[in-house]
């Protein structure tokens, strides 16, 4: 399954933050993902490969418990993936996909605003998160006015405000400029430096390669 | 610290109050729309003074009812996928969002029928008798209606239904609203009791808050 280790003795040995058994994922009859076993454990970056419409979106969606399973078992910091409680690890997630979700009608500080509130997080913190990925100029603009680069930093302020122990990252390198590649790489080591994962699904072989401790390769829904 | 229900709930109604002043979607669509609707009522139906003033009520909630549905289910069915991901990935209590999300529709739609409901008594000289209890009804007919629409965006935003089937999971449940709402002020032209009508109106309420709540937690897993 896997194509290669290199990370360190201490994290095989860690409790799994992600453990999938067997997992199964259907559209309707469709199936998008096959007999899934996989697991994540804390100081562990995970790299997945594939092809368009291989399930590795999903793949993802699911360890966020955004998407359901079919068949099969899974948890998500112990909790289980079918449990009606599912909604309350989903903070300790940070989850990049290929759209930003901001609101247009509001600000970059307000959206984080937003999300800080929601969690309990010291607003105070917004200002310093947007600085550190080079939006301190473009606070006080409306999502709708910002490039998509813009929209997909202020993403990685999301990340650096609500610090996850587990961070998605969909295609997190592409349409970046090298200075937003060189942030993508650090919320990854700042992260599994806090003792959390990451699971990291890219076309940019070479840039996960360099980060990942294990590369998986998707095909047809099944890990091979 | 981890934020309570309330907090969450309100950081959530906030939140969409203030995406409501950016785009003045109420305001500058909706209500226009609705005003219109009542000013063009009378051109239909007849100019006499009597007659207008005997379907004004009825006229007023009608329109009401159909715009205040769109105005409850515009943000929930407009938001994308990711701003729902965003949203959830917060961890933040579905029932929170569900209770955030409809007081702000609540807000909203208290200041629609204020204003349609003083351009009803200006085009409709609508007897003003009892109009002490004209907010209370307004209010709880507001609160009826936030929660209705906030339910059924609930229901469409799941993925299984589409927006198109908003009318027909609305209508049948806004019916006892219509009814109750009509009939207060009628029983206020009379002079009549309108104690039972205030009842029902706040039982609505009640049943609609109490299923919103339970259901938001299965319907946003849905999706």
């Amino acid at each position: 399954m896997a194509a290669r280790h290199r990370y360190p003795a201490e994290v095989s040995e860690a409790i799994a933050i992600v453990s999938l058994s067997g997992v199964a994922v259907r559209a309707g009859a469709v199936p998008i993902l096959r007999d899934v076993n996989l697991s994540v454990h804390p100081g562990e970056v995970v790299g997945i490969f594939g092809a368009n419409g291989a399930g590795k979106t999903t793949l993802l969606r699911l360890v966020a418990t955004m998407t359901r399973p079919s068949e099969g078992s899974g948890t998500v910091f112990g909790t289980d993936m079918n449990s009606p409680d599912r909604f309350e690890v989903r903070s300790r997630i940070g989850y990049i996909g290929h759209t930003p979700g901001w609101y247009p009608e509001l600000t970059l500080a307000e959206n984080m605003a937003f999300v800080a509130a929601a969690m309990g997080i010291d607003a105070a913190k917004v200002g310093s998160c947007l600085d550190a990925v080079g939006l301190a100029g473009a606070k006080d603009r409306r999502a709708d006015r910002c490039s998509h680069g813009m929209q997909r930093r202020a993403e990685f302020a999301r990340v650096l405000l609500t610090e996850p122990d587990l961070l998605l990252l969909d295609e997190p390198h592409s349409a970046l400029d090298a200075d937003a590649v060189d942030l993508v790489d650090g919320l990854v080591k700042r992260t599994v430096e806090r003792g959390g994962a990451a699971v990291l699904v890219s076309h940019d072989h070479a840039r996960v390669e360099s980060l990942a401790h294990r590369i998986l390769r998707i095909k047809e829904g099944t890990i091979t | 610290m981890s934020p309570t229900f309330l907090s969450q709930a309100m950081t959530v109604a906030r939140r969409d109050v203030l995406r409501e002043r950016r785009s003045g979607e109420v305001l500058w669509v909706t209500l226009p729309f609705g005003a219109v609707a009542l000013l063009l009522i009378p051109i239909a139906i007849s100019t006499d003074t009597l007659t207008l003033r005997r379907v004004g009520v009825g006229m007023f909630w009608v329109v009401v009812m159909l715009f205040g549905v769109l105005i409850a289910v515009r943000r929930t069915t407009a938001d994308s996928t990711a701003q729902r991901d965003m949203v959830a990935l917060t961890g933040m209590d579905p029932a929170a969002v569900f209770t955030g999300t409809a007081l702000a529709n609540f807000l909203l739609l208290l200041v629609f029928e204020t204003v349609l409901g003083v351009l009803t008594v200006v085009l409709y000289d609508i007897d003003l008798s009892g109009a002490q209890w004209f907010p209370l009804i307004l209010v709880l007919v507001a609160v009826g209606l936030a929660l209705l629409g906030t339910i059924a965006a609930g229901i469409v935003a799941t993925g299984r239904s589409t927006a198109a089937l908003v009318p027909l999971i609305v209508a049948p449940m806004s019916v006892p609203l219509l009814i109750a709402a009509t009939q207060s002020f009628e029983g206020l032209r009379l002079g009549k009791s309108i104690l039972t009508w205030i009842l029902m109106l706040a039982v609505i309420a009640l049943v609609l808050a109490v299923a919103g709540v339970l259901s938001a937690r299965p319907l946003q897993e849905t999706g």
